[in-house]
């Protein structure tokens, strides 16, 4: 009896604590986008978006943050599609070349989550050595470059995840109609695994997009949009941060507004991964 | 005598790490007959089953030794292409697994890898062997539908279907039906009986009275060792080993 009572004291106090928990994080969220609807949105303008920095722009006068937009976009699909290139081929490689090197696997994963957890800041000064080794200057390239090394953790990790999943009789299926391991990767897996294999670009692209330290010795910043990938260019933290920094009230607020900008792509990105997800989900097995 | 063994298997012992799984395997496999590999579960008949066409490759810390000859050559130690090895055994196995992709590319997958690509003949070879397997009138409206959007026991025959499509020689068949509904597994049973004499057929199971239906050759297995290995008749009716008789009467399961 006694016990009966402990065991429905213990599972309403973790209801509770989950139900707060919950809470907590949905209201953070809510408070994080009202905060800068609030503050950017009347400075969100049409000019805002369609315009480069004009002279004065950082002391409240007229211009954009159109270069800081185009540097962004550049930049992360530039290093998305150089770490998707390279990430693909390691993370099916490890998942049915490597299938029965399990300590090797395990060993690589290993170093993949270390690196996942590098601060940014640290890819950010290597690859600011990199660029000095080879004489590059801050540049698109050298950003991108940077980036790549970034997200490339991420993106072999998130796929990697996705094709653990797959189950092995899928691969012996596979072999024994007479695939070689290769024609199961990119002929079976990939297929099997593409939705979540989408999921971990766009994740990485997230990722690429949000960062600022990275960037901040490799890029450079110009009001320029840059016409080859040996120029400068400008980004969407970087213009957040130099306008935060700022002690008129009006080009801070621009920082919010330059905020939403920034998250309003990324949730363009979240949600045309759903999309995707769903689209190409109809194959799969389900098990 | 010999023309009629398709498999031979000398000596095979296979290690899990320090587990001994299989235990001095010596067994003789006949041509273009079904042979019914018996036992309680856990005593390697699975293992058995994928040491045949080397799918044990696929698993860490798995150590074989022995020999196995199909058709004289030493598979274990062979420098013959693995993958050609395997697209002579069609694999079923325990739950059907259907490729990411329709219906008609799953049937054709093992045709197109192989460069057979001429669109009229792939048609043609698509009904062919969903025919074959009892699936044609139920699918050939949905050829272009997905394949995981069939039910298991339809799922479990399009695998037969691609599995026979790239015309092998051995049939591998791992409890194909003990995931399936009661239709589905007679389904399959009967396409097996069907198929009888054209291949090599390879059935696990370790239901008796399956055993008893579709069997011609029977090796009964227990703990990773064969205890008994005879024709059918001669198994069930005349059992030589003491575990044999007390298996068939159900004292162990």
């Amino acid at each position: 009896m006694r016990h009966l009572k402990i065991k429905q004291f213990e599972e309403s106090f973790f209801r509770v604590i989950m139900f707060l928990s919950t809470l907590l994080i949905v209201l953070t969220l809510f408070l994080i986008i009202f905060t800068i609807l609030y503050k950017g949105l009347p400075s969100l303008s049409w000019e805002m978006i369609s315009q480069v920095p004009k002279g004065g722009f950082y002391f409240g006068k007229e211009g954009g943050i159109l270069n800081a937009i185009i540097g962004s976009l550049y930049l992360s699909f530039g290093a998305t599609i150089i770490a998707m290139i390279i990430s693909l081929p390691v993370a099916l490689f490890i998942n049915i070349h490597l299938v029965k090197r399990k300590k090797l696997v395990n060993a690589i994963r290993f170093i993949l989550d270390l690196l996942w957890g590098v601060p940014s800041i640290v890819y950010g000064a290597f690859g600011f050595a990199v660029m000095i080794y080879f004489g590059l200057r801050t540049s698109l390239l050298a950003g991108m470059i940077t980036l790549t090394f970034l997200i490339i953790p991420i993106m072999i990790r998130s796929m990697d995840e996705v094709l653990k999943t797959i189950p092995i009789g899928l691969m012996e299926a596979s072999l024994s109609l007479g695939s070689t391991r290769s024609e199961t990767a990119y002929k079976i897996f990939f297929k099997q695994s593409l939705p979540g294999i989408i999921t971990a670009i766009l994740l990485s692209f997230g990722r690429a997009i949000g960062d600022a330290a990275s960037v901040l010795f490799t890029t450079g910043y110009t009001d320029n949009i840059p016409t080859s990938i040996s120029q400068p260019a400008a980004t969407l933290p970087l213009s957040i941060f130099f306008q935060l920094t700022s002690p008129i009230p009006e080009v801070q607020n621009r920082a919010y507004a330059s905020a939403i900008v920034l998250t309003f792509i990324i949730l363009l990105i979240s949600i045309s991964s759903r999309f995707l997800f769903n689209k190409f989900n109809k194959h799969n097995i389900k098990s | 005598m010999d023309n009629d063994i398709k498999i031979n298997i000398k000596d095979l012992n296979l290690f899990i790490g320090n587990k001994h799984i299989l235990k001095n395997i010596n067994i003789s496999i006949p041509n273009k007959k079904l042979t019914v590999i018996l036992g309680p579960s856990g005593c390697g008949k699975t293992t058995l089953l994928k040491t045949l066409n080397r799918l044990t490759d696929l698993y860490p810390e798995v150590k074989v030794k022995g020999n196995i000859f199909i058709d004289n050559e030493d598979i274990l130690h062979t420098n013959k292409n693995i993958t050609e090895i395997r697209k002579n055994m069609g694999l079923l196995s325990q739950q059907p697994y259907p490729l990411p992709m329709n219906i008609f590319r799953n049937v054709t997958y093992g045709l197109r890898i192989s460069g057979r690509r001429n669109r009229k003949i792939l048609k043609n070879r698509v009904e062919h062997y969903l025919k074959q397997v009892n699936l044609w009138d139920e699918v050939k409206d949905r050829l272009k539908d997905s394949a995981s959007q069939l039910s298991i026991g339809q799922q479990q025959r399009l695998c037969l279907a691609r599995g026979l499509a790239v015309d092998p020689e051995i049939i591998l068949a791992d409890e194909p039906t003990s995931a399936l509904d009661p239709i589905s597994s007679q389904t399959i049973e009967n396409e097996f009986l069907t198929f009888n004499g054209n291949y090599t057929i390879i059935v696990v199971t370790h239901s008796l009275r399956q055993a008893k239906r579709i069997a011609d050759y029977v090796i009964f297995m227990y703990l990773g060792e064969v205890i008994e290995q005879n024709s059918a008749d001669e198994f069930f009716n005349n059992p030589k080993e003491e575990k044999t008789k007390e298996y068939l009467k159900g004292i162990f399961n």
